[in-house]
């Protein structure tokens, strides 16, 4: 670790404006890729400014159709939420299987958006869900928000704030783990959402994506037959010592299956209760 | 007796460590001490064309920057191999000592180029990275199977090739015509993969020089601290035993790869010595998985003639064991003698071919890691008695059942030329399967199918040799209050040994558990003997020196009983902690400890005290063979190929349980370790010698969602060869592990058209072994 300077706001304007002045500062959310980042020497900042004590980045809001998170809750409590367990449950369970207890605790959701990993969860539930997500200066809707590998559509010093989900009329999430890392080698977010299905990838590519033909075939028909025959191509997907393109394209395809079941089983509760 | 031998007497150890007060190498802080950060090589091959440090020698708070040739003019000895092995022809091994910093040439990434000491860790590691070194890099020799090749990159241009030694058990002539009249022979190819041990704490140290006395102090964790002084001692700096104590406080686990005496440490001695300061060292855990000793990397060809009655007539195996870029202390121990003594295992081999071509790589060395060939051994014999079961239509029970030794054979005198004394795996055998309810299995395959899963049931037969090496010490001091001080040369490093030699001694001379100091190999100024703690010998050598000492303590204090009491000492008896005359008259051993003080209350002849101390020392042929049956029953989901380990049942024979908890515990880890290497772990470089990896995020391990229920059955026989009849315990589920889970997962997928996996079964790759078997059936 270089050395750097600390800094611990208690408000958000107060944190913007150090990295406005200071292009070289971050800013330190749950830490749980950041400080092995500045461990491993990868990145010399000038400035840490942690978030920690900004208290109104914290918390879960339900009001009307919508779910709000605050930037800096943790995994755990979102996992733990009764809020969130009735409204979205595939978001409490998805929340609920980040990492570890340590990361869990510690892990929050503006930060994994902010990192934009390949294989974080939360992006696939953003972009699965169709959540917008809020900063110090603006709205971004998720179709818009992830850009590249590691990369957001967030300014320089810009700061998220909150995430805002629609509540789907059902949504069911799958994983399966690398081997090594447990982040997922893919990872599917299926919704059925005012909007029409919704279908969202994460460890595949480069970044989180949306499955147009597996959408169209899901607003015709809301069940897992319905992607019997739909299958993603491998092309452009990842390589790495735990999974080809070919078997992430495959893992997709099972994965969207079993997700849409559990957002059928979930309808089905709904329905019976 | 709730302390004796054969209680689950629950381990003394554990409060200490749990509650947070161990007390680990990184714990350790001396006054005035410096800290040490390595330059390592990037390369895994490449010659080193300069290297500049004048900026980092002028950096922040540094000491010191030492290269080569520091230590050329210091005079700091090169590491030998501690074992010449020597080849068919007689012709000596390729035997290129390492230096402990790089003079010309790297030769894996990780491969010690400079030191700088400085007076923070932070300090130092700034100053590292600005030393400029200019390599020029070569093409590295990496993949075991082809490093041999006319055409691949040479490690040691003097040897020639990277061929370090063949070594022949010199039997092809008996064993080629049996092949040649054989009814049928069966062929397999497999490899066991690379594997890093990732003991829980990292590699550490901390050196201190007192230039008064002359004496360095060095502290690591190890598996005993004699094992790391004598390479230091002998052949890093030429110099007495008394001249470098080695203290190893904590370890937090060795699996085999802690017993070293790394170059590292050298380096920091020298340190020590040169800047008349301690020098601290704190490896991270991708430091530690570069440098640390890797294990297994085996690739073999073997094949089995069988008779008409399908039952073994000759063995044949060809075996390419990597040795990485340099040869480890006792590397070759595992790779050769280690391997050959076990070929063969616990079945009827009447003819065994063996050759075992060690060679040399730009990949990080390799050493013993739990099991240390064993492992090997047993998944060779287990895959080619698999195969055997399904090619001669017997299935894998029968055709064991008529090839497994059984308790009638013993003695047995094993091809390898090993006399196995004790132990019945055929009985193993028939116990596991009930155990494991094998006669249901075909009703719960039945009921995976319906969930879409496939089921498979596998079995994983074995024998080792244990005990390593032949001599330990073991002393025992009794004093005036009747307290014990118990000395010993092994080591533990996790193992409980404190609470299993206090039962044994409570037991032998009848004092209170509780009595019983323990002081193991963890200090060579204490225990100036020992072999520490490997080879699953702690047991059995520890505990058979200790029981030497006590009937020592026990025969010295005899003689003193019977004086004391104007008896002649064979009329003594001792029982419960107490002297015993015929007339009834008696005194305790604390009693005797006092008289013992007294010159005037000993018998002519025999000094103060009692204090007795013992080498035993087994017999280099005198192993013990733990053997046992392990079966795992698996479901695949042939969607993903996930691999999920429905029940573990696993029958071993570690002879007598001095302490069942603890057998049980070593039975465990090792299952788990050997679910690692069938599942999950691999250690993988690219074609130009990188390790991909050194760190979580890419080196797999098991974790606690990973393991299964576990059914251990202890069915014991006593080892015949030592008198308290045990055997090793610590490495039994490395070796039934990997070929039961192995061959359970074949089993579940034969309908797939599968029969032999390669390990580790990753999901990725058994989806693609899926996948092919459906296309080559199509085709």
């Amino acid at each position: 670790m270089y050395d750097f300077e600390y800094a611990a706001p208690s408000a958000v304007d107060k944190a913007v404006e150090t990295l406005r002045d200071d292009e070289d500062a971050l800013f330190l959310a749950g830490g749980m890729s950041l400080i092995p980042i500045l461990k491993q020497r990868l990145a010399m900042p000038t400035t840490i400014v942690d978030l920690g004590r900004i208290e109104t980045l914290k918390g879960i809001t339900r009001s009307g159709d919508f779910l709000t998170i605050g930037a800096m809750t943790p995994h755990a409590v979102v996992a733990a939420s009764t809020e969130v367990q009735r409204a979205i449950p595939a978001l409490a369970k998805l929340a609920g299987g980040i990492g570890d207890p340590h990361v869990r605790n510690r892990g929050t959701i503006g930060g994994s958006l902010a990192q934009n990993d390949p294989a974080a969860d939360y992006p696939a539930a953003v972009l699965g869900i169709g959540a917008t997500v809020i900063t110090d200066r603006r709205e971004i809707a998720a179709d818009d928000y992830f850009v590249e590998l590691m990369e957001t559509a967030l300014e320089p010093g810009e700061l998220i704030t909150a995430v805002r989900f629609p509540l789907p009329e059902a949504a069911g999430y799958q994983r399966f783990d690398n081997p090594a890392s447990r982040f997922p080698i893919v990872a599917v977010m299926v919704a059925k959402t005012a909007a029409g299905a919704r279908v969202a990838v994460t460890g595949a590519g480069e970044k989180v994506f949306r499955v147009a033909a597996m959408e169209s075939a899901l607003d015709a028909d809301f069940t897992p037959g319905a992607l019997a025959v739909i299958d993603v191509p491998a092309e452009g997907l990842n390589r790495d010592i735990h999974g080809t393109p070919e078997y992430r394209a495959h893992l997709v395809g099972v994965l969207a299956r079993r997700a849409v079941a559990a957002a059928c089983e979930t309808m089905g509760k709904e329905a019976a209760r | 007796m709730k302390f004796g031998i054969g209680e689950a007497v629950r381990r003394k150890e554990d409060q200490r460590l749990l509650v947070g007060r161990g007390r680990y190498t990184d714990d350790i802080n001396l006054d005035g001490q410096a800290h040490a950060v390595f330059l390592r090589s990037p390369y895994a091959h490449a010659e080193i064309v300069s290297i500049d440090a004048s900026m980092a020698a002028e950096a922040p708070g540094v000491i010191a920057v030492l290269t080569a040739a520091e230590a050329k003019a210091d005079g700091i000895g090169d590491l030998p191999s501690l074992l010449e092995i020597k080849a068919l022809d007689g012709i000596p091994m390729a035997h290129p000592k390492r230096p402990v910093l790089c003079r010309d040439r790297v030769r894996f990434v990780g491969d010690l180029v400079a030191v700088v000491v400085a007076e923070s860790a932070a300090q130092a590691q700034d100053a590292v990275e600005m030393i400029m070194v200019d390599y020029e890099d070569l093409p590295a020799a990496v993949d075991t199977a082809t490093v041999l090749d006319a055409d691949a990159p040479v490690v040691w241009p003097e040897a020639g090739s990277n061929l370090c030694v063949q070594w022949e058990n010199q039997a092809a002539a008996a064993v080629e015509p049996i092949f040649a009249s054989a009814h049928r022979v069966i062929e397999v190819e497999l490899t066991n993969k690379r594997l890093i041990a990732n003991p829980m704490e990292p590699r550490a140290a901390i050196a201190e020089h007192d230039a008064d006395t002359g004496v360095s102090t060095l502290y690591c964790p190890s598996q005993g601290a004699n094992r790391v002084q004598q390479m230091l001692v002998k052949h890093a700096f030429q110099t007495t035993p008394d001249k470098i104590r080695v203290i190893s406080p904590d370890t937090g686990g060795g699996f085999g790869v802690r017993s070293k005496g790394n170059p590292e440490l050298v380096l920091l001695i020298w340190a020590a010595r040169r800047l008349g300061r301690p020098v601290k060292w704190l490896a991270d855990r991708a430091e530690t998985n570069y440098v640390d000793n890797h294990g297994r990397d085996n690739v073999t060809r073997a094949k089995m003639a069988l008779d008409a009655e399908s039952r073994v007539q000759a063995l044949w195996v060809d075996n390419i064991a990597a040795a990485g870029a340099y040869l480890s202390d006792y590397g070759l121990f595992p790779t050769i003698h280690v391997a050959h003594r076990t070929t063969g295992t616990c079945y009827r081999i009447p003819a065994l071919y063996h050759s075992i071509r060690v060679a040399f790589s730009n990949t990080t060395p390799i050493d013993a890691y739990r099991g240390a060939a064993r492992p090997e051994a047993a998944f060779v014999m287990e895959s080619l008695m698999e195969k055997a079961g399904r090619e001669t239509g017997l299935g894998p029970v029968e055709i064991r059942r008529r090839n497994l030794l059984s308790g009638a054979d013993m003695p047995f005198l094993s091809a390898p030329g090993l006399t196995i004394d004790s132990g019945d795996p055929l009985g193993a055998l028939e116990t596991a399967m009930e155990r494991a309810q094998w006669a249901g299995f075909e009703e719960r395959r039945r009921l995976s199918e319906a969930r879409g899963l496939r089921r498979g049931i596998g079995i994983g037969c074995f024998l080792e040799v244990s005990g390593g090496a032949p001599k330990e010490l073991g002393r025992i001091q009794v004093a005036k209050d009747g307290r014990v001080q118990a000395f010993v040369g092994t080591f533990d490093y996790g193992q409980g040994h404190g609470t299993v030699f206090g039962q044994l001694i409570s037991q032998t001379l009848g004092v209170d558990f509780d009595a019983i100091d323990f002081h193991d190999g963890s200090d060579t100024a204490v225990v100036d003997f020992g072999a520490g703690s490997s080879a699953s010998r702690s047991a059995h050598m520890g505990g058979m020196a200790l029981l030497r000492a006590c009937q020592a303590v026990i025969e010295k204090g005899r003689k003193i009983a019977a004086h004391s009491l104007q008896q002649d000492p064979a009329a003594i008896t001792f029982d419960g902690g107490e002297f015993r005359a015929p007339t009834g008259a008696h005194m305790s051993l604390a009693e005797v400890a006092k008289a013992a003080d007294d010159p005037d209350h000993l018998p002519d002849g025999l000094e103060t005290g009692l204090d007795e101390r013992v080498i035993y020392d087994r017999g280099a042929k005198s192993h013990t063979y733990p053997n046992g049956c392990h079966i795992a029953e698996v479901e695949v989901d042939p969607e993903t190929g996930k691999v999920v380990i429905a029940n573990y049942t696993a029958v071993d024979d570690n002879g007598l349980l001095l302490n069942p908890m603890i057998v049980h515990g070593q039975s465990m880890g090792g299952i788990v370790q050997g679910l690692g290497q069938a599942l999950i772990e691999h250690t993988v470089y690219d074609e130009t010698g990188q390790l991909l990896t050194a760190s979580f995020f890419d080196y797999g391990m098991p974790r606690a969602e990973d393991v299964p229920p576990m059914n251990l059955v202890d069915r014991p026989t006593l080892c015949t060869t030592n008198e308290l009849g045990v055997k090793g315990a610590g490495e039994s589920g490395t070796c039934g592990a990997p070929p039961a889970i192995v061959n359970a997962v074949v089993d579940a997928l034969k309908d797939d058209g599968l029969t032999q996996l390669e390990m580790p079964l990753t999901p990725n790759r058994l989806w693609q072994a899926i996948r092919d078997a459906k296309a080559a059936s199509a085709a």
